[in-house]
């Protein structure tokens, strides 16, 4: 434990007794990368095998055990049958010290194509998480443009102040939302004190609802991004499209715009992907035709007790998402190939 | 490596070896309902007994059933309804209550008791806790403005288009349980409410179709605050939520009167059991724990302050008057005939009933 203390004390100590300086820092920065290597190096040859090695290792050993183990269990679970039993499902193989017997149940996958229940939800979760993706893309651009242009001193204050909600619990700011759309709430008193309607608009438990929970809840996983891309942009470029003469409207649709779609489609697949899954939302803000396959999903998890179907749709609800997922890595492998 | 990596499991070990050592003589793990006891009674258990009392909850059985199913949940008490308690008896969740150490189930109600063995033939492992009703729940004054002769003691409230139809402007929630509102609607029709025949099911589907469109939310908990403050002016709701619902708003002083009525056409009578883990790390002190909540005092306590109806027959003189006395809570006898008690669903009719309450709620 010794070896992984020094850099890190090293490091504060360092950075405790160096003036502030740009140059400096970032010197200091890389004294400190390297000492972790070194640290992971010394690990490596202990096994013998080199630091480099152990660092990439690294992700792939988080992957394989928070992402691809469990993922396996899923998948084993639905192929199994509903047991009323400890665990309820059964096992997919057994041993008797000479048979290996494999029951391999394809029903769950099967009753899925048989229902469309559950091609209704997944249709109708991906229309929610795209048509909220695209909202948040409206909201969260020209934020994340100002930010970026603001002055430099102001930026860090102001990604502070994007990332500050995540502070409250997001259950209980998606709980807040309740009281500020709920028929006699906030924003239906301040309209009708505005004399803007004279009937209470219903929100609460409606897709709308849906919708402002989401494009609230995720705008900072679009700001972000967006913000990362269009702070590092090359304001130069700008300047010669104004000496030009192009107009700097037209130089923000014919510059700025085509710069940031690596931070466009980043912002998007950052709210599209964990929105198709959204439980906590629809649940709360949504009505009773709110249909996502989060929902549904519960409904199959815990009043059917079917794990084994649930799983199923699990396993195939991440083959849909894996689609603007390998989208989204290639045109990342893209854009580096092109830096 | 090996070695500080063997010593530190070592350590861990020990230490989870003698925590539990320290720990096994005295405590107790209690998983119940959300509000459903006076948090004296353990304080009042921890004084006497010296065993102490980690107190965790949930607000659905569906969630109870799911860990319980998981396996290792570590509780030493938990509290499920009958259905649910039927199921999960089948599924070898539970272990045999030693009747031995449990001396105070003399208070307990036999004609309770009887009611209970539908689901724990022989009250092998389950005693009740408190048991309720399913009904309905309303604003008295918005109600009464936009039917002045509103049937708020039948079923119609509910199951009738016409009359339901009045009230959907001022909000309607229904419990999201199917198995208590498919049972519900069968009976309304007057078809046996606890048929599990998908034809016979199938006869639900119209009656809650024709209302489906007044209904603005099916929910099993927000009913209680949204009645309270006046969001919503009807509901199905579980008898205790509805009356914690008029309490609340009267403590409010929000000039919201709410309301709870059995339906005379009868409904459902739920049970809530006390049952112990198989597993259960604790189940002497599990024990000693359930025979205390058997008391009569302690039982009546508890009564007092949840307004339910509890199953100790030896504890209703000491129930407050005014609770005893409210027939929302003990209803009378002839009441009580008219109620019907529920069977769990097997797999097939379960999957049916999901399935008409998905597209139900769905509106599809």
């Amino acid at each position: 434990m010794n070896t992984g203390k020094r850099p890190v004390a090293a490091y504060v100590d360092r950075q405790a007794s160096t003036p502030p300086g740009g140059r400096l820092e970032s010197v200091h920065r890389a004294m400190m990368a390297y000492r972790v290597y070194r640290w992971f190096a010394l690990i490596g040859d202990k096994f013998g095998i080199s630091g480099q090695t152990l660092v990439i290792a690294i992700p792939f050993i988080w992957l394989l055990l928070f992402f691809l183990a469990p993922f396996l269990i899923v998948l084993k679970i639905s192929f199994a049958e509903p047991l009323t039993a400890i665990p309820p499902y059964s096992q997919l193989w057994q041993w008797d010290g000479e048979t290996l017997a494999i029951h391999l149940n394809l029903y769950n996958y099967i009753f899925l194509g048989e229902d469309d229940l559950y091609w209704r939800a997944y249709l109708s979760s991906i229309r929610i998480a795209g048509i909220s993706a695209l909202l948040t893309l409206l909201v969260g651009y020209p934020l994340a443009y100002a930010m970026a242009r603001a002055p430099a001193s102001w930026r860090p204050t102001l990604v502070m102040l994007v990332i500050l909600p995540f502070w409250t619990s997001f259950l209980i700011r998606v709980y807040a939302w309740i009281g500020i759309l709920k028929p006699e709430g906030l924003l239906n008193l301040l309209l009708s004190w505005l004399g803007l309607i004279d009937q209470p608009l219903t929100i609460l438990n409606t897709n709308t609802a849906v919708y402002i929970g989401i494009v609230y809840s995720y705008l900072p996983f679009m700001v972000l991004p967006l913000y990362a891309n269009l702070e590092k942009m090359d304001l130069s470029l700008l300047e010669a499209a104004a000496d030009l003469g192009c107009r700097p409207i037209k130089a923000f649709w014919l510059v700025t715009v085509p710069l940031s779609v690596p931070g466009i489609i980043g912002g998007l697949l950052l709210v599209f992907i964990p929105a198709v899954g959204e439980f906590v939302i629809p649940d709360l803000l949504g009505g009773s035709e709110t249909l996502m396959i989060g929902k549904t999903l519960w409904s199959e998890f815990f009043n059917n007790r079917d794990w084994p179907l649930s799983s199923a749709v699990t396993v195939i609800l991440l083959g849909i998402l894996l689609v603007p997922i390998v989208y989204f890595q290639r045109q990342q492998a893209k854009a580096a190939e092109r830096a | 490596m090996a070695n500080p990596a063997g010593s530190l499991v070592a350590a861990v070990g020990l230490l989870a070896l003698t925590s539990s050592i320290a720990l096994a003589e005295g405590v107790v793990h209690v998983y119940n309902w959300s509000d459903y006891i006076d948090e004296e009674i353990l304080s009042d258990f921890e004084q006497e007994t010296g065993i102490k009392v980690v107190y965790d909850v949930f607000d659905s059985n569906d969630i109870l059933e799911t860990k319980l199913l998981t396996g290792g949940t570590g509780y030493d008490v938990v509290v499920p309804t009958g259905t649910f308690l039927n199921r999960q008896i089948q599924a070898g969740v539970f272990q045999p209550l030693d009747k031995s150490k449990l001396p105070n189930i003399a208070n307990m109600d036999p004609a309770i008791m009887k009611r209970v063995a539908i689901h724990d033939p022989d009250n092998k492992y389950a005693v009740n806790y408190m048991w309720g009703t399913t009904g309905i729940g309303y604003n008295v004054d918005k109600i009464k403005e936009r039917m002045p002769d509103a049937p708020v003691d039948s079923w119609r409230m509910i199951f009738d288009p016409e009359v339901v139809s009045k009230f959907a402007d001022c909000g309607i929630q229904i419990l999201d349980a199917a198995d208590e509102l498919i049972p519900a609607a069968l009976n309304y029709i007057g078809e046996n409410p606890d048929s599990h025949d998908p034809d016979v099911i199938a006869k639900a589907e119209p009656v809650l179709k024709a209302i489906r469109p007044y209904i603005s939310k099916f929910h099993s908990s927000e009913y209680i605050s949204a009645l309270a403050n006046g969001d919503i002016c009807l509901a199905v709701g579980w008898s205790g939520d509805v009356l914690q619902a008029r309490d609340r708003a009267a403590e409010a002083g929000n000039n919201v009167s709410v309301e709870y009525t059995i339906p005379k056409e009868g409904t459902l009578m739920w049970f809530d059991n006390l049952a112990i883990p198989a597993d259960a790390p604790h189940p002497d002190n599990a024990l000693a724990f359930i025979n205390y909540l058997m008391r009569p005092e302690v039982i009546a306590k508890a009564t007092n302050y949840v307004y339910y109806a509890n199953g100790n027959k030896a504890s209703k003189s000491l129930v407050d008057p005014e609770v005893t006395g409210d027939p929302a809570i003990y209803p009378s006898d002839e009441v009580v005939d008219r109620l019907y008690v529920t069977t769990p669903y097997d797999r097939k009719s379960q999957r049916i009933v999901t399935r008409l309450w998905t597209n139900l709620k769905a509106n599809q």
